[in-house]
């Protein structure tokens, strides 16, 4: 998370980081993540929030070697387009997994995992990562 | 205090294991300090993005779906560990919110080095008991941190174990009673601003593991009129396979009681999630009726030691989520440069 | 709605410039502009700066009061267009629609980034404020990423080998040692590309466009403004549009398209009375290989999935049927962020004014420039004419 370091930025999101929360459209039933107040699909504004499946497929992968600053040491890691098994689409980062292990269609499942620290002695920002099933 | 015996049954709902993927095997830890002797095969170490916090949630996932209770019916989440992620801040808390307990709950961080997670367990068993909690969470999980070259890097691993805890009728084990032994015994430790503890080597030993261990044995044993054959297993904290074997011996047991519950070999010391994994391991293979003995150490010093008496329940639930057996199965073998990498041992600034 | 016609063009090479600061690099292309044009800088009235991160890199922010003051000129409108790697396209839009809407007669539309300010951890970081922070940036992905995803699901997709999209990158090479304001001026092999070190997978270092410095402008002005000080008009502004996308990949429904370009690609030919085959020169915006090649598609070149083919047949080529990125494109022209849509129309421009030299379209009468930002979450079309 770039910008400056922020507690609040972190704090607000921490509810839909560490359990998939995203939202369900009452009126078309399509689900977002992250959570949103206006359908993408229908326009609608009554949106809720609901809990995603945690297991679903790789729809494309890429291993980043170039990184931001905040996620320096870290590499190579795989991030992935992930299509959870209710439809939800996200991005995520996959762990537990060799880049040479990867590959379009795997299936994975929600691992919580310590995503990066803010600083040396910053807060540590914690979320959800997908591991090979 | 001789044995805490609570008035009406109080038991295991669920538990769950947690033992990272990544495995350093001694030989490879030998081969950089120039020794010979190992006293394990290899233990697990945590990923770069793993740490005690991560691994108190994915054990506790585990126990919810052994539980099969809604997380917000958990009243209290005591983590026991000597490597929390902040000096000051509870991991109880995050643990809390991750696996979606509610805002009104007692959140604890305790530390009582390998034990913490022991420790936990008697407030959570006191807390239901006494009718203050339905439900509660008691965790022992550690990324152990071995001092480079130190004899204690061959063993200090990384690990956690979840157990919730409730009233009898929903449990897949029940507790008959257990007790504690503490002294003051100095035998390991570490100052404020030391990045690795230390130890006072073979004073840990007789007068600090076999002491205790053998005391919070004895005394349960003798409270509850219970022998080595009334009991089928024997988990103790394990910090190298010397020990606990041992111990086995001089309390009366045998070693296929001691067996399924002994892993230092294949993940090292877990600390606070040593005996706790080990019990684990044997819940994985024990039948309705039989009777576990598990007795921890925490240095510093003191030992728990618990008779767990397994239910029919045990059958149907441990499907749930993955066994212990799976989770050594699962690993993948590092070599030193990436084990000092992962656990922060290269000076990066 | 008023005609509007770009009557001078100015900018700086593509580089490190070490010694030069943001503000150095984008008063010389202003300047260079305003000399171009033969006018006078009182003559501007208002100047619209397209740049992504001058407040992250330089902690520089109100670039228009900066910008006009620097110039002698505090008084006139001025204001810093922000809109990610279509920050200069942006800016082209807005100062379009300045002029056309009859409010101003003589505008500068400008862009710079001054990247090399920052370690290159720091400009990724920077590049990837272009997409969701908090869901996109929170997992690690980079923007190199971003398209490496999108490229992997195009092969997948339409079973294309990478050699046959990493040719853009050589074509747009080949060009750019005519260019003499390109980062980099020496061709390079198709074997070369795909050896250079991978920085997301599948993108190879040699398939996306470099970090440099750079600012660029463009005087734009009204007919009555061209008759009054009797300059000559030599290129009409025809079409100006911008649309945008779902802000993230995983909000598209296929994200092999980018539907912002197509959106604003069928507005821009519906203002401007032409289709595809009427365009004579195309600059597009190749941050990467598999865009150059996607947006051949969505502008209507070619098939969803045969862009391809394009580069193979050399179709691109400055004799081809759409000659394209003859000045370096984005991969070795160099991809200043805020200032690459400007140098798109900068080199448009030349075109359409035979200013080309070795790579001189023959009779250039209509050229598009396309500028993006972030993976199509924002596209700007901009369609110019050459006046007889």
């Amino acid at each position: 998370m770039m910008g400056v370091e922020s507690v609040p930025r972190y704090w607000r999101e921490r509810r839909y980081r560490y359990r998939l929360i995203g939202s369900e459209c009452k009126k078309c039933r399509k689900r977002y993540y992250p959570p949103r107040k206006v359908c993408l699909n229908c326009g609608s504004r009554e949106l809720v929030e609901v809990k995603l499946a945690e297991t679903g497929k790789v729809i494309s992968y890429t291993v980043i070697r170039v990184l931001p600053r905040e996620f320096q040491g870290l590499e190579p890691y795989v991030i992935a387009l992930i299509e959870l098994d209710d439809g939800t689409r996200l991005l995520s980062q996959l762990t537990d997994v060799d880049p040479e292990e990867v590959s379009t269609g795997i299936r994975v499942v929600a691992t919580f995992r310590r995503i990066k620290e803010q600083s040396k002695d910053g807060i540590i920002e914690y979320g959800i990562k997908f591991k090979p099933i | 205090m001789k044995v805490l015996k609570t008035a009406a049954d109080v038991g295991i709902v669920g538990y769950g294991a947690y033992i990272p993927r990544y495995r350093i095997k001694d030989a490879e830890i030998a081969r950089v300090w120039g020794r010979t002797r190992v006293p394990i095969k290899e233990k697990a170490v945590a990923g770069p993005d793993e740490d005690t916090v991560t691994m108190s949630v994915e054990a506790s996932k585990y126990a919810l779906k052994r539980a099969m209770i809604d997380p917000k019916e958990i009243g209290a989440v005591f983590i026991g560990t000597e490597s929390p992620s902040y000096a000051v801040k509870p991991s109880a808390t995050i643990i809390a919110e991750a696996i979606g307990d509610s805002e009104k709950i007692l959140a604890v961080d305790m530390e009582f080095a390998c034990r913490a997670g022991n420790t936990a367990m008697q407030n959570v068993i006191g807390l239901v008991a006494s009718g203050m909690i339905n439900y509660g969470l008691a965790i022992g999980a550690d990324v152990a941190q071995g001092r480079p070259g130190d004899e204690l890097e061959f063993t200090a691993a990384s690990g956690a174990a979840a157990f919730i805890i409730g009233k009898g009728k929903r449990s897949l084990a029940i507790f008959e009673g257990s007790s504690s032994y503490a002294t003051d015994t100095p035998d390991f430790w570490r100052r404020e601003g030391e990045y690795y503890p230390r130890h006072f080597y073979r004073f840990t030993g007789a007068p600090a593991y076999f002491k205790h261990i053998i005391e919070a044995g004895k005394m349960l044993m003798n409270e509850l009129g219970l022998k080595p054959s009334d009991f089928n297993y024997v988990v103790f904290h394990q910090p190298n396979i010397k020990f606990p074997l041992r111990a086995c011996k001089m309390l009366g047991f045998s070693a296929e009681q001691i067996k399924p519950g002994l892993l230092v070999d294949l993940i090292g010391n877990t600390y606070a999630g040593s005996s706790l994994i080990g019990l684990a391991a044997t819940l994985d293979i024990a039948k309705p009726g039989e009777r576990i003995l598990v007795i921890s150490f925490g240095s510093g010093a003191g030992s728990d030691a618990f008779s767990i008496v397994v239910t029919e329940l045990i059958e149907e639930k441990r499907r749930r989520a993955p066994l212990v057996s799976e989770l050594i199965n699962r690993k993948k073998y590092i070599d030193y440069a990436f084990y000092a990498k992962f656990r922060g041992k290269i000076r990066t600034r | 709605m008023r005609k509007v016609f770009v009557i001078g063009t100015g900018l700086t090479k593509i580089g490190e410039h070490w010694d030069r600061s943001l503000r150095d690099l984008i008063t010389e292309a202003i300047l260079a502009a305003v000399d171009d044009a033969a006018v006078e800088v009182k003559n501007i009235e208002a100047i619209y700066i397209g740049n992504m991160s001058s407040g992250y890199l330089q902690g520089q922010e109100h670039l228009g009061s900066l910008v006009a003051t620097w110039l002698g000129i505090p008084g006139v409108a001025a204001c810093k267009i922000e809109a990610a790697c279509a920050s200069g396209g942006a800016a082209f839009h807005q100062a379009y629609l300045a002029v056309a809407s009859g409010q101003y007669d003589c505008v500068i539309a400008s862009g710079v980034e001054k990247m090399t300010d920052a370690v290159t951890s720091d400009v990724t970081s920077a590049l990837i404020m272009a997409d969701d922070q908090e869901y996109v940036a929170y997992t690690g992905a980079t923007f190199v990423g971003l398209n490496a995803l999108v490229y992997r699901h195009y092969m997948e997709k339409y079973g294309v080998k990478q050699e046959k999209i990493a040719a853009f990158s050589v074509h747009c090479h080949k060009y750019a040692k005519y260019n003499p304001y390109a980062q980099f001026r020496r061709e390079v092999t198709l074997e070369e590309v795909l050896r250079s070190p991978m920085i997301a997978d599948p993108i190879h270092l040699l398939e996306a466009a470099p970090i440099g410095d750079g600012a660029a402008a463009v005087m734009l002005c009204s007919e009555d403004f061209l008759n009054k000080l009797k300059l000559e008009k030599k290129v009409e502004v025809i079409a100006s549009t911008l649309a945008t996308d779902a802000f993230s990949l995983y909000d598209r429904e296929d994200i092999t398209t980018l539907r912002a370009t197509r959106i604003a690609a069928e507005k821009a030919y519906r203002m401007a009375k032409v289709s595809p085959k009427d365009i004579d020169v195309l600059e597009v915006h190749d941050a990467f290989s598999i865009l150059g090649v996607i947006h051949l598609e969505d502008l209507g070149f070619a098939k969803k999935g045969e862009g391809w083919k394009l580069v193979e047949e050399g179709e691109l080529e400055v004799d081809g049927s759409i000659p394209t990125n003859l000045f370096g494109g984005l991969k070795a022209r160099g991809h200043p962020v805020g200032a690459t849509g400007i140098y798109q129309i900068v080199e448009v421009a030349w075109q359409l004014q035979g200013k080309a030299s070795k790579c001189q379209v023959d009779n250039a009468e209509l050229g598009l420039a396309q500028s993006v930002g972030g993976v199509g979450g924002t596209v700007v079309i901009n369609i110019l004419k050459r006046v007889r």
